[in-house]
């Protein structure tokens, strides 16, 4: 009886709803979706906001994420005749932590659209959870952990939220480009891997596990340093009595700084290759001596040619640009993609805002609802088309020896291999 | 009756079952069984030509010891301080981070004009005596502002001062030298090499850590005996009431024991630079907790003991996972490396509570 009565109810409610849509329709009236919708009045600027690694360690990774952001909003310029505001850069920190702090900041002003963020992957699992809740979409530039999407055969990763994308690529490539690389081109079979505990480091070992050992290769050691450690010679007699001939380490500048400095005071390692990944292939980190001679996995960055279809900006005009406004090359390899995801954001709010005179509305759900659509958009990294899980980069991963402590840009362009192998 | 009736409660107090106690024991024999088999295992694999080879075992020993000594140096002061004054000063940390950062500037310098690589042993005592200089002056004013003002208060007090004192000095150094990690020059060739110690080729520079440890610890040995200002400190340590009336002068004497304590932990700032050379304002936190671990494992207050605490840490954290853990047959143990430390300190904990060397404690504390 008394679930009848409710049914009931609800069909009413259902038929009163149709009919006021059908009304809105008609009208100028906007209804928000489920999500809810940003108004933006006469006047006022769309909220947008950044979110990258600005202080500490990594800041050399979130700091060229942010500016490129800035460079990207002007750019673009004015969406239906107001301004774009992204307000003072966030700090993620680089960690769980941090994203879930900054991400409280930017959910507690209801007229933020969007995020750009974070840097780091372990910062977008802290972040995600509270982003989501409150609707919003971020995109990330350089956010690689296969956990934050998927496996990229249908399974959503363990911090998978709706409302996430990203311009970066997946580690799976990453790793599947590194394991190719060095079984077939380096001919190495056994591969000692360490890690740093972060979803970031740890989902590209593992991916790199998973594919090298497919391919028939031995993964002789899986062990991790922590973050903050300086006492690297217990870790690597352990990864030398193991024996590998290759050490992949996908960590950051500071703890990899440690590892290659007091590696040659461990025996068993001195005919090892190293290769490390996109988080070390840095000025500060490249400018060792110990450094020379190592591999170093990462997105491919000759963008040169490739034009921004929304800003008509060519990736050497972007760089040009770059140098002029801050006086120095970008300090790691996700400007492209974070100009790229600054450019969709900003596109797919002017593509789903409701004008309504002076005043614009911008729908949560719709904005989600575009970028997911996202479809051979051309971008400074390739042609950008969103998953269903947001992974939206135009993965191309490439692979460098670091040959000239002096010019790293000629050590950048000594490129050994290329993913997908075209 | 009465000598029927008499052993019952004797009987009865000795086979009256303590879980509390029946706890401590079977972790204790859990504990010397695991290490047994562990090791027992290592020496299996060893035998059987896995894991580390012998360079690898010696290279891990030698880095060890020397690590711990460091931390050994660093623990004297935390070690004298709560000697003296009861409380454990966990800005000392700090202490030797300030001389490992201002020592930077000295070796910069000294690396960029070509000194370094021309004449190391003078620049490394160059940067030697800027460490010590820095870390004893701001370990003086750390006692002359933050401490002297507390010194009748509770206890509780400047303890919970120095962790205050701790961030403030941190950040000073955040804001003066910047966030990111800065590098020491790379160690002159000269030290790079091994060197051969009864045929066993040991590395430079782990070897002039070990030697400059020792060499502190005697200096810092005859001091403490030998001279008036070092019997002073004992008897304040003893018990300042009395030592004031003795006519020592109190105030005058814990400046000393900080300022002792500040040079030992600029010594260990220069260990630091030869070992790892990457320093930031944060590289005072980890050493200064491992070495405060190591006063305890010692017996805090006691000096020697803070010493070999120092080295045992030293060794249990880099030796420890390799040759008890790996030999349990769990992978990838060095992850485990400050897990391994820090249980080897419970576990010396419920062996002997006092520390290994037994505590010192003043007359205050010991009633």
């Amino acid at each position: 009886m008394n679930k009848k009565r409710s049914l009931r109810f609800l069909a009413v409610i259902g038929v009163l709803s149709l009919v006021v849509a059908a009304c809105g329709d008609s009208g100028a009236e906007f209804e928000a979706g489920e999500l809810g919708a940003v108004t933006v009045e006469a006047g006022e600027a769309i909220q947008i906001r950044s979110l990258n690694a600005i202080s500490g360690e990594v800041a050399f990774l979130g700091i060229p994420n942010e500016r490129a952001i800035r460079m990207a909003v002007e750019d673009y310029g004015q969406i239906h005749g107001h301004d774009v505001e992204v307000g003072a850069g966030l700090d993620d920190l680089c960690s769980a932590e941090g994203g879930q702090q900054a991400a409280q900041t930017i959910v507690s002003d209801e007229q933020v659209v969007g995020v750009i963020g974070t840097s780091c992957s372990g910062a977008a699992s802290g972040a995600m959870p509270i982003i989501n809740d409150a609707g919003l979409a971020m995109i990330s530039a350089s956010n690689t952990s296969p956990s934050l999407t998927s496996d990229l055969e249908g399974t959503a990763g363990e911090n998978y939220y709706e409302g996430y994308y990203r311009t970066a690529h997946n580690d799976l490539f990453q790793g599947q480009a590194a394991a190719n690389f060095v079984f077939n081109n380096l001919g190495l079979t056994k591969v000692g891997l360490i890690h740093d505990g972060d979803p970031y480091t740890n989902g590209l070992t593992t991916a790199f596990e998973n594919a090298f050992e497919e391919l028939g290769g031995e993964i002789v050691i899986h062990t991790a340093v922590t973050v903050g450690q300086t006492d690297m010679v217990p870790v690597l007699t352990e990864v030398a009595a193991a024996g590998p001939e290759l050490i992949f380490m996908p960590i950051f500048p500071a703890e990899a700084t440690f590892i290659v400095q007091q590696a040659p005071g461990v025996s068993g390692l001195e005919n090892v290759e190293w290769m490390g990944a996109d988080g070390i292939s840095v000025e500060n980190f490249m400018n060792l001596p110990e450094s020379e001679g190592m591999y170093f996995s990462g997105p491919d960055t000759r963008f040169a040619e490739n034009t921004n279809e929304a800003t008509d900006l060519n990736g050497a005009q972007f760089l040009e640009d770059y140098e002029s406004e801050f006086g120095e090359a970008p300090s790691a390899d996700f400007w492209g993609h974070a100009y790229d995801a600054t450019t969709m954001l900003l596109m797919a709010i002017e593509e789903v805002a409701v004008v309504d005179g002076d005043t614009i509305h911008i729908d949560r759900a719709e904005l989600r609802e575009y970028l997911t659509g996202i479809s051979g958009f051309n971008g400074l990294i390739g042609e950008i088309s969103c998953d269903e899980y947001g992974d939206c980069g135009a993965a191309v991963i490439s692979i460098f020896q670091h040959n000239n402590l002096a010019d790293h840009q000629a050590s950048k362009s000594n490129i050994l291999y290329t993913y997908p192998e075209s | 009756m009465s000598t029927e009736v008499a052993p019952e409660p004797v009987r009865s107090r000795r086979f009256k079952f303590n879980w509390v106690d029946g706890f401590l024991w079977f972790l204790r024999v859990a504990a010397l069984i695991a290490i047994v088999v562990g090791v027992v295992g290592s020496i299996q694999q060893f035998a059987d030509g896995e894991g580390p080879s012998a360079a690898a075992w010696r290279d891990l020993i030698v880095s060890s010891i020397s690590t711990g000594s460091m931390y050994g140096l660093i623990a004297l002061g935390y070690s004298m301080v709560y000697g003296v004054l009861g409380f454990i000063n966990f800005a000392h940390g700090e202490v030797f981070m300030s001389g490992t950062m201002v020592g930077l500037i000295s070796a910069t310098m000294l690396f960029e004009n070509g000194f370094w690589d021309s004449n190391p042993w003078i620049s490394i005592l160059v940067v030697l005596v800027v460490a010590m200089i820095t870390s004893t002056l701001v370990a003086v004013a750390i006692e002359r502002v933050a401490y002297r003002p507390l010194r009748g208060a509770p206890r509780l007090i400047p303890l919970i001062t120095s962790i205050g004192v701790s961030f403030f000095v941190q950040y000073s150094f955040a804001g003066l030298f910047g966030v990111a990690i800065r590098n020491y020059p790379p160690a002159p060739s000269q030290l790079s090499g091994n060197v051969d110690i009864l045929g066993i080729p040991i590395a430079g520079t782990r070897l002039l850590v070990i030697g400059v440890a020792v060499v502190s610890m005697i200096g810092l040995w005859y001091f403490v005996t030998q001279t008036k200002t070092g019997s002073a400190m004992r008897a304040v340590a003893e018990d300042k009431e009395i030592a004031g009336l003795m006519g020592i002068d109190v105030d005058k004497t814990i400046v000393t024991t900080f300022a002792v304590g500040g040079a030992m932990a600029g010594v260990a700032g220069l260990l630091w630079a030869l070992l790892f050379r990457g320093v930031d304002f944060l590289t005072g936190f980890l050493p200064g907790i491992k070495a405060f671990t190591a006063a305890v494992l010692g017996g805090i207050g006691n000096m020697p003991g803070a010493m070999l605490g120092g080295v045992l840490l030293g060794l249990f954290e880099g030796v420890g996972p390799q040759l008890v853990l790996a030999g349990l047959g769990i992978p990838a143990v060095s992850q485990l490396k400050d897990a391994v430390a820090f249980a080897a300190l419970v576990l010396v904990l419920i062996f002997r509570p006092t520390g290994l060397l037994g505590e010192r404690l003043g007359s205050e504390d010991r009633v």
